[in-house]
């Protein structure tokens, strides 16, 4: 019998193993995916938010504003990138700086630190590239970037480090009350808890109807981006957003941690939740308001499209609390979600300590996290981790110069990647311009050769993304000079 | 301190070190990322390479071997599975590699010849889901023909540039269906020849004018939608066409790999995303050369060749007579020219001729090409009877004719006649 389990990996649920981690519970994560933070995690504009949108006295308000100044302290310890670049809300006429001075009224409210209303020449002082027709712009300096699925990753890491169990391809299918707790049973396996965390992102209401009456909708809604070379990676300092609408913050331009620069998102609701396609029109659209923003955007430097999809539901506010004794909803964790996650996790343990759970704090956590990023390391040091470990002298991702000793360190970590992307997520490596075009099959023999498996077993990222589909005629090792 | 550090040991360096080698140059270093010699050709198995330069048909490997089996006895060094991270405008090489660890090299001169990779999916946008199942036509023949191993079985092709069309054949011959090629512009993106024997001779389809508006597939892509385009590229609704495959293979167009010469200050021409080369390949840096698909794409590795050839004589003269002097005319293109190289030439350290290498931005038939200097006045006309973005062009510009251009620049230009 667990004391706490959680279902669903992304940063919501990986932010409320580590914050549980801290005590004396036994305590496990299940994980429909092959990797945590495979959805709504990994696909988003990676922003920690200041905290001016949402409304005074909700939830998202009060969270927003405390994980934002959470996920700094985290980052900072767990080795996660982030950086504080603060951020523009963009006017381009009277209707919009109305927009501004009620965001500017709603930021003091709930607590913002530093914000300014600046005019549109001062604006582009500050981001020269900034289109001429910006007549004002709310300049909110504790908004930052982050990492998204490194963040999550790290706090998922560091709870199993301190014994929280991690059950991936774990997809729950039924969900039974037990006299005290809950018997959760997934495609490969059953679990008995006395509390139950719903962190399921998109599939939130399904696992809470699994068990519960029904009670909210998630409604789907899809972003789609762009992704752009480093080349324009300096484009802008901040993230510039424009005056937000009823389903997000508009499309932004903005820089990201790794140096390329990130554009979108657009919003459609979708049926399925699943489906993270692109399509002309919404890379079209993106494409056509971020230039309004920044006229200069080169999108012939475009490496990447993406989509994501916001765990939206049909309540304003995030649903957060206790549905049934035991069972707590952590859903429609649309934006500012990432920011909060943290403040997320805090605010629900809290509540299941009042509910009963027992809150004993253990004596020693691990509480830091740190990882070899061999582009940042300075010449003497480059060279003291090769003469300890050569295979950081091999560069396999030339475009983020990603070494094979760091791949082959993610391998050992608490959640080892099970696919090309999962490196990818944990070392960056197919990060950059090529897109894996060079290093893809690199990667694929040193997953194949760490993990024993055969090439064409190695998968691409999810379940059943194969790569290769067998031998070609004359066979494996068949070599280019016979 | 080496008289020459190469960058890249493909057909370019190792063409440029042999003939820098050859002029008398004495401390030659090749730096190689990969584990051997011999770059994209190892995994070029088909034939074709060396018609003009051997005047006999090679497949790549055979090609690159002839130059791997000249270095043996060169004295010139090879340091394999070797990356270099910067150059700087002092010509400082820093490497790292296994063995060595990370290193900084001070050479006289530097040849930049780390060749080009491919376009990718996001660089043109390809809407629908992103499962596995989609490659640059050179990762799959990787795959193929060093691994062993089956990209897929029923592919579809995007784009026609040459490595495409050619693992069109390839996976054919590997037992794979290959259901269309798709391309985007009114003609194709490569050569003629590999048109004719890598599609027409297997029953290949070629789409012209059409592009990938859709892909499904959660895991692993199951279905392309295809779709004509109008003249402005736009999809024309009602045009689409449905593939159930497995396997998308992009041939989109190749990019020359400058991120070190962009990091080292060399200025780089925006029409060919290679570096600004003088007539003996030297960069905007002095005593720093390029040569190959670095500088521009080529369809033939025996012009890549006589490139290299020209840019290794060229660092063995700056080493032992000293920098490359004079005034440079610069090449403007204009008509249906969409680049030269070289882009700029000094005419008293011209050979006899000068090479000028060029691409049409669209197909012309019977038609002339003409140079003209700066004033407007006539210097050359060249007469083709035809000529396609797929095939690169070439025109000897004679020395003499050079001395005479006035006003500070040529101009080529191409029409039909």
């Amino acid at each position: 019998m667990y004391d706490c389990l959680i279902i669903g990996c992304g940063v919501t649920g990986a932010a409320l193993a580590y914050e549980l981690s801290r005590y004396k519970l036994k305590v496990a994560v299940l994980e429909k995916e092959n990797d945590v933070a495979d959805g709504t995690t990994k696909a988003n504009s990676a922003i920690i938010h200041a905290g001016y949108d949402p409304k005074p006295g909700t939830l998202m308000a009060r969270l927003n504003v405390e994980g934002a100044a959470l996920a700094k302290e985290l980052c900072g310890k767990l080795d996660v990138p982030y950086q504080q670049i603060g951020s523009f809300v963009l006017a381009f006429d009277e209707a919009d700086r109305e927009t501004l001075e009620k965001l500017y009224r709603q930021g003091t409210e709930n607590g913002v630190p530093g914000l300014e209303l600046l005019d549109g020449d001062a604006a582009r002082r500050l981001e020269p590239n900034l289109s001429a027709e910006v007549v004002a712009a709310l300049h909110a300096p504790s908004a930052g970037i982050v990492s998204p699925w490194e963040y999550a990753l790290a706090l998922a890491e560091t709870a199993v480090r301190n014994g929280v169990e991690l059950y991936l391809e774990n997809r729950v299918e039924a969900i039974e009350a037990l006299s005290r707790g809950w018997r959760v049973t997934t495609n490969a396996g059953s679990y008995e808890t006395r509390c139950l965390f719903n962190a399921a992102g998109i599939h939130a209401a399904d696992i809470h109807n699994l068990a519960l009456p029904e009670s909210f909708r998630i409604l789907p809604d899809r972003g789609q981006y762009y992704l752009l070379d480093k080349s324009e990676g300096t484009r802008v300092s901040k993230v510039i957003f424009q005056c937000p609408t009823k389903v997000g913050k508009g499309v932004l331009v903005s820089p990201t941690v790794h140096g390329n620069l990130i554009v979108g998102p657009n919003a459609e609701e979708i049926a399925d939740g699943e489906d993270t396609s692109t399509t002309g029109e919404g890379l079209q659209f993106v494409k056509k308001m971020a230039m309004r923003s920044v006229p200069s955007v080169s999108f012939r430097d475009s490496i990447r499209n993406f989509a994501g999809v916001r765990a939206v539901s049909d309540q304003e506010d995030f649903i957060l609390g206790r549905a049934a004794e035991g069972f707590y909803d952590l859903a429609g964790i649309k934006s500012p979600g990432l920011t909060a996650a943290p403040a997320i996790a805090r605010y629900i343990v809290r509540l299941a300590g009042q509910d009963g759970l027992a809150l004993e704090e253990k004596e020693a956590i691990i509480d830091e996290r740190r990882r070899v990023r061999f582009q940042e390391l300075s010449m003497e040091e480059k060279n003291a981790l090769i003469a300890r470990d050569p295979r950081y002298g091999r560069v396999i991702c030339r475009c983020e110069t990603v070494t094979e000793g760091e791949i082959a360190a993610s391998l050992h970590t608490p959640i080892p990647p099970r696919s090309v992307d999962g490196v990818k997520r944990r070392v960056g490596a197919g990060m950059g311009r090529c897109q894996g075009g060079f290093c893809g099959p690199r990667v694929l023999e040193l997953l194949a050769r760490e993990t024993g498996a055969a090439p064409d077993e190695v998968l691409q990222d999810k379940a059943g993304s194969y790569i290769l589909v067998g031998e070609t005629k004359t066979g494996n090792g068949s070599s280019s000079k016979d | 301190m080496y008289d020459l550090i190469v960058i890249g040991g493909g057909p370019a360096g190792l063409a440029a070190a042999l003939e820098a080698r050859g002029q008398g140059l004495e401390k030659i270093l090749i730096v190689e990322r990969d584990q051997e010699l011999g770059g994209i050709l190892n995994q070029c198995i088909h034939n074709g390479f060396g018609l003009h330069y051997f005047k006999e048909e090679l497949t790549g490997p055979e090609y690159a071997g002839r130059f791997i089996e000249k270095l043996a006895d060169s004295g010139i060094q090879v340091a394999l599975d070797t990356m270099v991270l910067d150059v700087t405008p002092q010509r400082e090489v820093h490497t790292v590699s296994r063995r060595t660890g990370y290193r900084v090299e001070q050479a006289k001169t530097v040849l930049l010849a780390m060749g080009c990779r491919e376009r990718t999916r996001g660089a043109i946008a390809i809407p629908g889901a992103r499962p596995a199942g989609i490659y640059t036509a050179g990762a799959a023949q990787r795959y193929v023909n060093m691994e062993g191993y089956m990209p897929g079985r029923r592919v579809v092709i995007l784009g026609s540039g040459d490595i495409g069309l050619i693992m069109a054949r390839r996976m054919t011959l590997e037992g794979a269906k290959v259901l269309a090629c798709v391309e985007l512009m009114p003609y194709s993106g490569g050569l003629n020849r590999n048109i004719v024997q890598c599609l027409q001779d297997y029953s290949i389809p070629l789409y012209l004018s059409h592009t990938i508006v859709d892909v499904k597939g959660r895991e692993r892509v199951e279905q392309v939608t295809v779709a004509k385009v109008d003249e402005n590229r736009r999809p024309i609704p009602g045009t689409e066409m449905v593939f159930d495959c497995d396997t998308i293979l992009l041939s989109v167009g190749l990019i020359p790999e400058n991120e070190l010469s962009k990091k080292a200050g060399i200025v780089l021409d925006r029409r060919t995303n290679g570096a600004v080369v003088y007539e003996n390949m030297e960069t905007s840096l002095p005593g720093v050369f390029a040569c190959g698909n670095v500088v521009h794409v080529h369809d033939l590795v025996d012009f890549v060749t006589a490139e290299s050839q020209r840019a290794g004589a060229a660092a063995a003269r700056h080493v032992l007579e000293g920098p490359a002097q004079g005034d440079a005319l610069e090449v403007k293109n204009a008509g249906a020219v969409s680049y030269t190289v070289p882009q700029k030439i000094r005419p008293q350290n011209a050979g006899k001729t000068v090479d000028v290498f060029f691409r049409v931005n669209r197909i012309l038939s019977e038609s002339v090409i003409r140079v003209e200097d700066g004033e407007g006045n006539p210097l050359a006309r060249y007469p083709r009877e035809r000529m396609a973005p797929g095939e690169m062009e070439r025109f000897p510009l004679p020395k003499v004719l050079l001395e005479k251009a006035k006003g500070g620049f040529i101009t080529v230009t191409a029409e039909e006649a």
